[in-house]
Formats: C-alpha cells, structure tokens, sequence
C-alpha cells in the first residue's frame, strides 16, 4: 500500500514536469498574458509539426514564444503577430488557416463530402420508396381494368 | 441500380489510394517556403572574422547559395565537405553562422576550410526568423537582385546539386548575364 502512494505521488510530480515548455515571462498586462496564450496555441511549431509552439521544446518554438512575447509588448494585435509568422513560415504555421483559394477544399471539403453523402441516402430511400409504393398498389391500371371488364362481361354472357 | 454506379466505389477508392501513394514518397518535414519570390530581408550583423558589419547590400549584385549552418548541427559537417567543392568550382556562397558560438564557428572555418564568401553571424537567430529557417543545414537561392527563387532544406549533397539544384544556379546565372 505504502508502495503505491508512493508511486501515485512520484507519477503525479513527473505529470507536472512534463507538462509544457515553461517560460518566464513578465506580462505587463494581464490581457497580454492571455493574448499570449491563445496565440502560442494557434500557431503549430514548424520544425515538430504536430505540436503547437507553446507545447513544444524545439529552439524555434522557443525562439518564437520569444518573438510573440515581444511583439505583444509593442502592442501589435494578434492579427498582426499572425501575418509575421505566416509572411515567413507560410500558412503552415496555422493550426486554423486562413479562407483562400488555397485552403478553400480543406474548409468545405468535409462538408462537401457529407453533403454528397446525405444526397445519395436521399436518392436511394426515395428510389426504394417509389419501388415499394408500386409493389403494395392496389389499384388497377387503365389496362387491366379493361381486361377485368372483359372477363366480367364474358362471364355475364 | 445503373451498372457505372456499381463502379463508383472502385473509381473513389482508386482516386484515394493514389493520393496516399503519393503521399508515401512526400517529406512532411518539407514545408514549402513562404519567402519564396520575395526579396532577401534587411539585416545588419556583424561577421563570424573581425569586426566588419554585414548588411543586405553585401550579398547582393550575384546570383547566390546564402547556406545557414552551425556548428551544432551535426548533418552541416556532412555537407560542407561539398559547400567546399561548389566554392572551389566558383558557385557563390554566402554563409549564416545561425545561433552558434563564435568561437567554436571560427574552429569549424579553420579546421574544414572555408567556402563562403561572407560569413554573416547571427547569434540571436534574428535573421534566420525572418528569413523562416526551422533549422539547419537550409539553403536559399538569391537571383542578382537578391529575390529569394528557391530554398532547399536539408543537406546538399553531389547528388542533390547535380540532378536538382545545379540547374536552378545555372538558370540565375544565365539570367544574370546581360
């Protein structure tokens, strides 16, 4: 039993550590800190690829934080910190991209896919309805009623 | 049911796994280049020997290779054996010694010889950023205008230059020429 909380609480300490790369830096606004967050989140480490750079150790994330914490300092908007990255590292760096020609299939490609989807159960659950509906008719077509009237008056005669 | 749509899935399926086939043989570390096609960035920093300033107006005037190397970068020593040969057979080079130390950078230039032109040091990475570099050995192609035309990351080895940057140098120079 011993063993295991001591385990549990070395576990609990490792999660900690290895949580994120951390940084000091001093924000002089709250809001800056905020801002500074959310946009080491948005933007993806080029050199790791699958990490944002506020997750990642790499130098050039590093390097990054670096560059974003002294951008907010000049009082740039994230707009503005977005355009940097982007005008060097290409819409790459962008975990969500910008709407242009570019992207465009990427944006609406899903919901272009579902949307077929959704048109082809359509076509075929009508389809089935109008075979079925023909299968349960009871009424007589124009011809057959003819032929039914001439067995009738056969049978009469 | 029509009998070309019993086809359709075989068609999607082959549209599918010819994208991945493809996808097989591409880098996901190769980013395309967003500086291509714009001009080679300001700078001003001092040089990796004495106490010279290096800026933008040095570099440019000839179609160039500017390589950003450190000495950190353990595939720079693979390749600068061939940096070496192409500044032998008269191909431009500019270097950047990309957040490095001085020291250990002056060591390397003495120790394997040095085949740039100009040995821009750019300690604090300043340049690299603006120029996109993600890491090193990185490559960039300047016309004589000194308009990025090509990037390539990774090591230049005699292979790479002769079947596919050989020809993009070639074609600056050629363009050069009055």
């Amino acid at each position: 039993m011993k063993r295991w909380i001591a385990a549990a609480i070395l576990g609990l300490s490792i999660a900690g550590v290895a949580h994120a790369a951390i940084d000091t830096y001093e924000f002089a606004r709250e809001a800056d800190r905020e801002r500074f967050r959310e946009l080491t989140k948005e933007l993806r480490c080029p050199k790791c690829q699958n990490q944002d750079i506020a997750d990642s150790n790499a130098p050039i994330a590093a390097d990054l934080r670096k560059e974003i914490f002294r951008m907010l300092g000049e009082g740039k908007d994230n707009q503005q910190i977005i355009d940097f990255m982007v005008d060097r590292y290409g819409d790459f760096v962008r975990y969500k991209p910008a709407l242009t020609a570019k992207t465009a299939l990427l944006w609406f490609g899903p919901a272009g896919l579902l949307l077929g989807g959704v048109v082809v159960i359509a076509v075929i659950v009508r389809r089935r309805r109008v075979q079925q509906r023909a299968e349960n008719r009871t009424e007589l077509s124009s011809e057959e009623r003819e032929r039914l009237d001439q067995l009738l008056d056969k049978n009469q005669e | 049911m029509k009998r070309w749509l019993m086809l359709l899935p075989l068609a999607i399926f082959l549209v599918v796994a010819v994208f991945l086939y493809r996808g097989l043989y591409l880098d996901p570390a190769e980013l395309p280049s967003a500086m291509i096609g714009k001009p080679f960035p300001e700078f001003s920093l001092p040089a990796v020997q004495g106490d010279r300033t290096l800026t933008r107006a040095d570099i440019v005037g000839k179609p160039a290779l500017v390589n950003v190397w450190g000495t950190w970068c353990i595939s720079c020593r693979v390749e600068h054996p061939v940096l070496n040969k192409l500044a032998e057979k008269g191909v431009v080079i500019y270097g950047i010694n990309y957040k490095d130390v001085n020291a250990d950078a002056l060591k390397w230039l003495a120790e394997f010889h040095n085949p740039y032109q100009l040995d821009i040091r750019d300690d604090e990475g300043t340049l690299g950023l603006n120029l996109g570099v993600y890491g090193a050995p990185e490559t960039f192609f300047i016309d004589a205008r000194g308009i990025i035309r090509d990037k390539f990351v990774g090591v230049i080895d005699e292979q790479v230059w002769r079947e596919k940057l050989a020809a993009k140098y070639q074609a600056l120079v050629d363009e050069a020429k009055p």
